[in-house]
């Protein structure tokens, strides 16, 4: 369950961010901005000769000490970012690439709307009903 | 009795209307006669029941009126008679009021006669469009809530007419859609009929006018000025359609009702669809519905969530369902109904699909579409019959819904040996036959066309299906005449046969000479038709081309930049 997804476009802008509506969201929002660097250092370091073969999940990024930063990242330099809570330790890789693949899965059926111009917000609420339903119930 | 009724006319005192009837009555009065006496009835009741007022109602909506009390048209004509109407030769006041008085009387069963109007009557009831439904006089109660409903009606029609200013045109009049602006006291079920209303205008308009939603965008200027007469003519219009409309509406399922969609307008979608698609069992892609729909001019977020809700695979493109259901949707949002959380059961693609099962669409279109095909569809029209005609033979698009996918025939791959043997003339043509084949296996006729793959436009299948008689054709000189029979039956033996064309050829050629100059003769004219189908698809090859090179560079926008 995530804390927080962010969908970053190529050029490093928020195209949808959203977190659990709990305390200071800043702060998700600042992880989310610092986290940018490692997915690039990342794909800087594995990409120079096997662009095709790059694996699209990244991994965990960075962990802190609440939290720990998931990184996803398509073919067309769109990522995703997921926060997830380190107290969490039922998580397992598996389905953080499972939600991930939601994500991607998601985002691709907001792409192929042709109201929907690449750049910009996603405002498509099947979207956000996707990234509700991972995301942590706090009443 | 006319004397009688002259009493009644003459005098005010003879007709005792109760403070109710009397509000209702002179709003009603004040609607017939538009809006020169304002919105409710002013003045006290006896003031406006006393001597006649310079206003006079109109005969045409006084008459729809009283059509929508839905009483008998003789019992009307005595009705108009006796109020003396026909005497004085226009409806005063008085002669409406004693009409409306004798309406009533004859609701409740009375007989039509000055003396039942002497009693005390419930009021009348007019079956009425939405606009009209605040003044349905079911009981008094409601009376209380009309005066108020009918100004903030009013107003509320005018910022909806503004919002459906696509939907009129010169001779028609504006639906009335507020059904969300509704007073909360109005029957609820009263508010499906406007969408029906809006419909039946969009649709009426529209097949005046044809693409006129998308099109002719009405200057609110008029429509504004027109405003202030409209309530009565549009209460007239939308009796009528009401009318028209009631029918339908009653053999459906109630709960639906904004979502559902009637024949005439899945036949208008349709049509619509097919003005953008040829094959209505093909799809439209997404920039063409995105041009079409925004045409409409809603909001590029609302278009974006009714795309969402409609394209329920998700594949950018919309497939006649689909476009139906999206459509449909759109036309909801403009006439005020907000748009639905989920798509709703009826417009989704299977439920659509069932209701109106392949072969039935495609005769009610050619049916419909030999009747009311309206003028500046004319150059479809030429295109159509053609096609029509082929596809009467072809009966293919039946099956190319199950085929738009990667479905391989085992006629098909029966056909992949034929393509070497035959002359090279053919062979340029293989790649888009290749495209084409998958679309209508059952068109033997091209059995000996080239096998398929996978299909590469999909929007333009309709084009192959043409030109393959053509290609026959020049294979058939060499080839036997039985190759050429549609015989549509021989499925599999057709393909056999054609594996084998030219030892067949030899000896038969001799035969059938005369056989295949009368098939030359039927293969000409079918050339001259196919030929002037080949340009036009040429054209839509070219459009695809186009959109091509669009995605491309979409693409090229979105390709990872290699160089990190």
């Amino acid at each position: 369950m995530a804390v927080c997804v962010a969908v970053i476009a190529k050029e490093n802008y928020p195209l949808y961010i959203r977190s659990v509506p709990t305390e200071n969201e800043l702060k998700f929002h600042y992880m989310v901005h610092t986290s940018l660097d490692v997915v690039d250092e990342k794909i800087s370091a594995m990409g120079k000769a096997l662009v095709d073969q790059r694996e699209l999940y990244l991994g965990l990024l960075y962990p802190t000490e609440d939290y720990k930063v998931y990184g996803y990242v398509t073919n067309s330099k769109v990522k995703f970012v997921m926060v997830v809570d380190s107290s969490n330790t039922a998580l397992r890789d598996n389905e953080i690439r499972s939600m991930f693949r939601k994500l991607h899965n998601s985002y691709t059926d907001v792409m192929c709307n042709p109201f929907y111009n690449p750049g910009d917000r996603i405002q498509s609420r099947a979207f956000d009903s996707m990234v509700t339903s991972m995301m942590i119930q706090v009443c | 009795m006319e004397a009688a009724a002259g009493a009644g006319c003459g005098s005010g005192p003879p007709l005792l209307l109760s403070e109710g009837e009397q509000q209702c009555y002179s709003e009603l009065f004040a609607r017939c006669t538009g809006a020169a006496s304002g919105g409710p009835g002013s003045g006290p009741p006896e003031a406006s029941r006393a001597a006649p007022s310079a206003a006079t109602a109109a005969a045409g909506p006084v008459a729809d009126l009283f059509r929508a009390s839905q009483l008998p048209a003789e019992t009307l004509h005595q009705i108009t008679e006796l109020c003396g109407a026909k005497r004085v030769g226009y409806f005063g006041p008085t002669q409406f009021y004693i009409a409306l008085k004798l309406i009533a009387a004859a609701q409740s069963g009375l007989p039509v006669r000055i003396e039942s109007i002497k009693c005390e009557l419930p009021l009348p009831r007019f079956m009425m469009s939405k606009t009209d439904s605040d003044i349905r006089f079911g009981n008094s109660a409601e009376l209380h809530g009309t005066k108020t409903q009918i100004p903030y009606l009013i107003s509320e029609k005018n910022t909806f007419k503004r919002m459906d200013d696509e939907d009129k045109q010169q001779e028609t009049q504006s639906p009335t859609m507020s059904p969300l602006a509704s007073p909360p006291s109005s029957p609820p079920h009263y508010q499906r009929v406007p969408l029906s209303h809006g419909y039946s205008k969009l649709r009426s308009s529209t097949e005046q006018m044809h693409p006129a939603p998308y099109e002719a965008r009405q200057p609110e200027g008029p429509s504004s000025g027109n405003q202030g007469t409209k309530p009565p003519r549009h209460q007239a219009s939308l009796i009528r359609s009401f009318s028209v409309e009631r029918e339908p509406q009653d053999n459906s399922n109630y709960p639906d009702e904004p979502w559902r969609i009637t024949e005439e307008q899945r036949e208008y979608y349709v049509n619509q669809f097919r003005s953008l698609q040829p094959d209505p069992s093909s799809f439209i892609s997404g920039s063409v519905a995105k041009n079409f729909f925004t045409k409409s001019k809603l909001s590029i977020p609302e278009l974006s969530y009714i795309w969402e809700l409609s394209d329920a695979d998700c594949d950018g493109a919309l497939t006649l369902p689909e476009f139906c259901a999206a459509f449909h949707l759109i036309v909801a949002r403009k006439n005020g109904y907000p748009l639905p959380e989920g798509l709703p059961p009826t417009l989704q693609p299977e439920y659509l699909q069932a209701a109106f099962p392949k072969p039935k669409w495609e005769c009610a279109l050619f049916d419909s579409y030999s009747e009311s095909m309206p003028a500046n569809q004319q150059p479809h029209d030429l295109n159509r019959m053609e096609k029509l005609s082929i596809k009467d033979v072809a009966d293919f698009p039946v099956s190319t819904e199950d085929m738009t996918g990667d479905d391989k025939q085992a006629t098909k791959s029966g056909l992949l040996p034929p393509p070497p043997a035959l002359p090279p003339r053919p062979c340029p043509s293989q790649s888009e036959q290749a495209s084409e084949a998958e679309l209508h296996p059952q068109l033997n006729r091209a059995s000996s066309q080239a096998a398929e793959s996978s299909p590469t436009k999909k929007d333009t299948p309709y084009s192959q299906p043409p030109s393959k008689p053509i290609r026959r054709k020049l294979r058939s000189e060499n080839q036997a005449t039985e190759n050429q029979e549609p015989s549509t039956t021989v499925g599999g033996p057709a393909s056999v046969a054609t594996v084998k064309p030219h030892p067949i050829v030899q000896k038969q050629s001799s035969k059938q000479k005369k056989a295949i100059q009368t098939a030359i003769r039927k293969n000409k004219e079918a050339n001259a038709v196919l030929a002037r189908l080949n340009s036009e698809l040429q054209q839509q090859l070219k459009e695809v081309h186009q959109e091509r090179i669009a995605l491309e560079n979409q693409l090229e926008q979105l390709r990872p930049v290699t160089v990190l």
